[in-house]
């Protein structure tokens, strides 16, 4: 049990419903309106002053987004390789040391519990980041390995900083060298550990620090960016920026399997687009079994609509008759200047001679809807790609 | 020399899975960790000149499809004719009950003998209708055959026809507890005690615990010499049941291997491919078939790295541990029981029953245990005799610890014992109380439980031990399940044997 005083300390915790992050204080000073959203009990900003403004920051130059409230879980022991390549869809056995590996795990059925992106310390330590929080199944997975799992959320703050000038901002902030690491390759600054990996298809990092000096670091960052363009952006313009590279998110794009009610609506790792995980040679891992028992029934595919009208959770039909799936993310996108969207439809639709598909979208202007059947184009993913998200060393600025 | 199949455990399920599958043609390996075969079916010498049988002591539900296929009465299995008696041992004077369950009773008033009489036959007649269901595969569901589908359909028309009462009756008694039933029927405390009694022994429950009924049902689906509910004391003890079994897998071109200790299940691509022993030698099979626990096969001997996590999860809770304890002791004089003979009950009431059970929900012991035990001069000196009890409630994770617990059980037990052959305390040459731990060491019996797995409702026909494994099927390709563990359930029966080795020729789960 907690010291007396700790739990004393926390004994008014229901008065604040949401959790604030180690940046919440910085976030909030610089908000305009109150754009809270709940992020797994933390406070996550929607939009921090305009979201035009914050997404452009994105493409055009930094743009920091608190990831603190991120599950991370420390996955720690000799074990630790074994156990995370029977958890997780990839071969951790083939994962170097100071790289992250995205990726994404599954229940006995083969149905994605969630995604996320694992770290490596060393040979037996790990860090796993999680949408969504999954300690005691990770434990349960435990049995029989030597390994331990302690969740560290808390323990560590993470800010995103991406957009084209990121890299130069960070080495204005001191990190020299942080322009020769590739992406998804990471390295410790005496405990401030910087990752070349983010969620917007763009150049970007992020930053890990322990949760005490979390404040300290932002303000070097945000100090190191004045003359760069720098911005605090929220989770809206994020989401654009996400959509147009085609990364999906877990209970938007795809119900997780720990949440499901309906037996079908859970979804193999090749129906979300995760195919490309799944290595059936690797060894035993969950779900292995079953995914190779049975064949998806159905896709994500990316579409590009016609009009300029988003299609946010309209129905796909199939030569406007039969309907085919949903529209679960959708946008203008600014960079492409298309109209997009990510789908889930109900296999064989999406594929080649099925994919002759139609978006019932209604728009709502001034209390009145106009409905319009758009034509749908499968297009491959990501909708924008963006050379310098891979270039290394990246352009200074 | 190469092996078709390995099978892990020489106990009865063991060796009746080994010799059906040598009857196939297959060459067969048995690999037995301890030193001699049997498994939950042996007799051994505990104290000089006195032997015992240390787990199962009764033959009660042994099947009769084994002992053809496994032609056991050609091989030496002995079991006379009919059924031994039970007798209920209370203050209030003995019961005694002829043939299979109390065909004929004595010791009882006109009416109640009456009423002994329809309750028996209300339940005789739905372990009758359970009794198919205990004999063949329980297939997975979602896999039903079209033979799995008429089956049940089958089953459905047989209840139906019995008729609007019985069919109701079948329903809501299915689930209730067994004082229930007894109390509702009955009269006689001792009666009542002794409904109680056969419904709970080897199970998690007290006669109070809903489902306990589906416990005393089980036990009447079985029988022996075409008699339901019936039950022998083997001439010689059980092990002459063992060497039967271990007759018919030799006769049959089994190769038996006892010391042989199976370390674990080698597993290549994916599938079962042989087995190292503890001595680190390799043997390979396209088939193994595990008679041991669901859990020690695949926690112990597969490991959990080759499983899903929630299988693994799912073994890991299963409940495994025994909660009956044997008490055998070697006596200089046989006892004064005014020479009655069978199957001795000790048990006042159904009260006295759940109260005995109520302790071992928290790790503790009875004060005042209730038992059955049988009295056996052929395996003890001229003149001499052996007692082996079986004490329900004994947890096998004990608070105080088995060290001080055996003392405090056994004393108990005497003590019991005293109320109704005064003296005997006096004749004991030697007393030896095996915990559930102790059967789990000494006989490799998983948990010291009969079962390997509690024998549920929410563990048995497709269920058991779980949905994932049912119809010996391991999760793993070429590993089948053969022991208690697995459908229909524990007991000396050899069912779960033989349809696991049949599922293997047919080419389920290889």
């Amino acid at each position: 049990m907690r010291p007396l005083e700790a739990r004393k300390a926390d004994q008014g915790h229901w008065h604040q419903t949401l959790r604030s992050t180690p940046y919440t204080a910085r976030i909030a000073a610089l908000m305009q309106g109150s754009h809270w959203s709940n992020w797994s009990g933390y406070q996550s900003a929607q939009i921090v002053q305009d979201e035009e403004l914050e997404y452009f920051a994105i493409r055009s130059t930094t743009a920091l987004f608190d990831v603190s409230p991120m599950t991370k879980y420390a996955i720690q022991g000799p074990d630790a390789e074994a156990y995370l390549n029977r958890v997780t869809l990839r071969d951790v056995t083939k994962h170097a040391v100071m790289r992250v590996q995205y990726t994404a795990w599954c229940d006995d059925e083969g149905q994605v519990l969630d995604d996320g992106t694992l770290f490596r310390f060393s040979a037996t330590e790990f860090r796993l980041c999680a949408q969504e929080r999954h300690l005691p199944w990770l434990l349960d997975c435990a049995i029989g390995y030597d390994v331990s799992i302690g969740e560290v959320t808390e323990e560590f703050a993470g800010l995103a900083v991406q957009g084209p000038t990121s890299c130069a901002v960070l080495k204005q902030a001191g990190f020299a060298g942080v322009e020769a690491l590739k992406p998804f390759q990471m390295r410790d600054y005496d405990g401030i550990m910087i990752s070349r990996t983010g969620f917007t298809g763009d150049l970007g990092y992020e930053v890990w620090c322990k949760s005490a000096d979390a404040l300290a670091l932002w303000d070097r960052i945000w100090d190191a960016g004045q003359l760069r363009g720098i911005a605090s952006i929220g989770y809206v313009a994020l989401n654009k920026a996400r959509i147009e590279t085609g990364f999906i998110v877990a209970q938007a794009d795809f119900v997780a399997a720990w949440s499901v009610l309906r037996e079908d609506r859970g979804r193999r790792p090749d129906e979300i687009g995760l195919g490309w995980l799944l290595d059936f040679k690797k060894g035993q891992f969950n779900g292995r079994r079953a995914l190779l028992a049975n064949k998806p029934k159905h896709c994500l595919v990316g579409l590009e609509i016609e009009g300029n009208v988003p299609a946010d959770g309209a129905v796909v039909y199939h030569t406007g008759k039969k309907v085919a799936g949903i529209i679960t993310a959708a946008c203008w996108s600014p960079m492409a200047k298309r109209n997009i969207a990510l789908a889930s439809l109900d296999l064989p639709y999406g594929e080649a001679g099925k994919d002759d598909l139609r978006v019932e979208i209604y728009a709502l202007r001034e209390l009145r809807y106009y409905k319009a059947m758009k034509r749908a184009k499968v297009v491959p993913r990501p909708f924008v790609v963006l050379p310098r998200r891979t270039l290394t060393p990246p352009a200074d600025f | 020399m190469s092996f078709d199949a390995i099978v892990i455990g020489a106990g009865h399920n063991g060796l009746t899975a080994a010799t059906v599958l040598a009857q196939s043609g297959r060459k067969v390996l048995v690999l037995e960790g301890s030193s001699e075969v049997g498994g939950g079916a042996r007799t051994v010498e505990f104290h000089p000149g006195f032997k015992v049988s240390p787990v199962a002591h009764l033959v009660n539900r042994l099947h009769s499809k084994v002992i053809s296929t496994l032609k056991l009465e050609k091989h030496g299995l002995e079991l006379g004719k009919g059924s031994a008696k039970t007798v209920v041992l209370s203050h209030n004077g003995p019961v005694l009950l002829h043939g299979g369950w109390g065909e004929r009773l004595d010791g009882v008033a006109s009416e109640e003998d009456r009423r002994w009489g329809e309750m028996r036959k209300v339940l005789l007649g739905q372990a009758e209708f359970l009794t198919p269901f205990l004999a063949r595969k329980a297939s997975q569901l979602g896999q039903f055959s079209w033979r799995d589908k008429a089956f049940l359909a089958g089953r459905a028309v047989a209840l139906r026809l019995k008729g609007r009462e019985k069919f109701e009756d079948f329903l809501r008694m299915l689930l209730i507890c067994v004082a229930d039933v007894a109390e509702e029927c009955l009269g006689d405390d001792r009666l009542q005690a002794l409904a109680g009694f056969d419904a709970v022994l080897g199970q998690r429950l007290g006669p109070r615990s809903p489902t306990s009924l589906l416990g005393l049902l089980y036990k009447l689906s079985g029988g022996v010499n075409g008699v339901p509910g019936g039950q022998v004391v083997p001439k010689g003890g059980m092990g002459t049941a063992a060497a039967a079994f271990a007759a018919s897998a030799r006769a049959s071109g089994v190769v038996l291997r006892c010391g042989a200790k199976v370390a674990r299940i080698l597993v290549e691509d994916y599938r079962a491919v042989g087995v190292v022993l503890a001595d680190g030698s390799e043997i390979r099979a396209r088939v193994i078939v595990s008679a041991t626990s669901p859990q020690s096969t695949l926690l112990g001997l597969v490991g959990a790295q080759h499983l899903d996590s929630g299988l693994v999860r799912a073994l890991s809770i299963l409940p495994g541990k025994g909660n009956v304890a044997k008490l055998h002791l070697a006596l200089d004089r046989v006892p004064d029981l005014a020479g009655m003979s069978g199957r001795f009950v000790i048990a006042d009431s159904l009260n006295e029953v759940e109260r005995a059970f109520n302790p071992s929900k928290y790790g503790e012991l009875p004060e005042r245990p209730v038992f059955e035990f049988v009295l056996d001069k052929s395996g003890a000196p001229d003149s001499a005799c052996v007692v082996s009890a079986c004490i329900p409630y004994a947890p096998f994770d004990l608070k105080q610890g088995w060290d001080k617990g055996r003392k405090v059980l056994t004393k108990a037990v005497m003590s019991r014992l005293e109320e109704h052959a005064p003296g005997i305390d006096k004749t004991v040459v030697h007393a030896e109380l095996l915990a559930p731990p102790d059967l789990e060491a000494k006989y490799g019996i998983p948990g010291g439980h009969w079962h390997h797995v509690d024998m549920s409702a929410d563990r048995m026909l497709m269920l058991r031990p779980l949905h994932e494994l049912a119809g010996y099927q391991s999760a793993i390709p070429g590993l089948t399940l053969c022991g208690a563990g697995s459908h229909p359930g524990g007991g000396i029966c050899g069912i779960s044997g033989l349809n696991a080795a049949q599922s293997v020729i047919a080419g389920y789960a290889v």
